[in-house]
């Protein structure tokens, strides 16, 4: 979790008011990387909804802490996310079918379909969980 | 998140202003929810929308849920390029009918 550059380093309250600042946070490490302004919307939004999954769902709602890293690692860049609920069973999240029109089960999707890679990684101290998404810089 | 709905006596039109994010679309649902039940042809501008995810998504989908429902007309009109991008990853920008301008919208059959 400590290789690279370390871009942005952040302690956010788990709520709907804190991803406008997650955006910008995402969006200026993207552009210290040189993303074009495509793929760096497409990073912002996945990590938003990654942000949004830890509210709704490992919070439930209830709010907690997220800490937002974000690093360069040659020609990828990193953002892990950590929270502090209860630990979260990577089986059972599955991104929606998206041939069944219904309004939600997006974000995960999303999130698949942008980044290069999507981990779980053990949580240091084994308390909540840490998500690893990475994209190449494009 | 702002927004302005505009009665144009043919059709309602909602435009949408900002970012549609988990914070403002349950604003959004509900300008949707509360402009369907007028019982008029809505159209919504999403063309200054500079961010939308999928909670926005969802306000939009559970408009056009509502409007086939009731037999109302429902459409997009002039989607900001994030917006269509969004709505592609969704496989969604051949699900709602998405129109250039009002005049279009208005025209065009059902």
């Amino acid at each position: 979790m400590s290789d690279g550059q370390l871009l942005a380093e952040d302690r956010f309250p788990a709520e709907a008011s804190s991803l406008a600042l997650i955006r910008e946070r995402v969006r200026k490490a993207a552009d210290t990387c040189g993303f074009a302004p495509a793929p760096r919307e497409d990073l912002v939004l996945a990590v938003d909804e990654a942000c949004q999954n830890v509210i709704r769902h490992a919070y439930g709602g209830r709010g907690g802490d997220l800490v937002l890293t974000i690093r360069r690692q040659e020609d990828t860049i990193v953002v892990f996310l950590r929270d502090y609920a209860k630990p979260v069973d990577p089986a059972t999240i599955r991104p929606r079918d998206l041939g069944d029109l219904r309004p939600g089960g997006l974000g995960t999707h999303f999130i698949n379909e942008v980044m290069d890679e999507v981990t779980f990684l053990p949580p240091p101290g084994g308390r909540g969980n840490l998500l690893r998404l990475a994209k190449r810089i494009e | 998140m702002k927004h302005q709905i505009t009665d144009n006596e043919t059709a309602l039109v909602v435009a949408f202003e900002g970012d549609v994010d988990l914070a403002s679309s349950p604003e959004a649902r509900k300008v949707l929810l509360d402009c369907l039940g007028r019982k008029r042809p809505v159209f919504v501008d999403l063309s200054r929308v500079k961010y939308i995810d999928s909670s926005g998504v969802a306000a939009l989908v559970e408009a056009l849920q509502t409007a086939r429902k009731g037999g109302a007309r429902f459409g997009l009109v002039a989607v900001s390029d994030a917006t269509l991008r969004v709505l592609q990853l969704a496989r969604l920008d051949r699900v709602f009918a998405i129109h250039t301008t009002l005049a279009d919208a208005l025209a065009a059959a059902d």
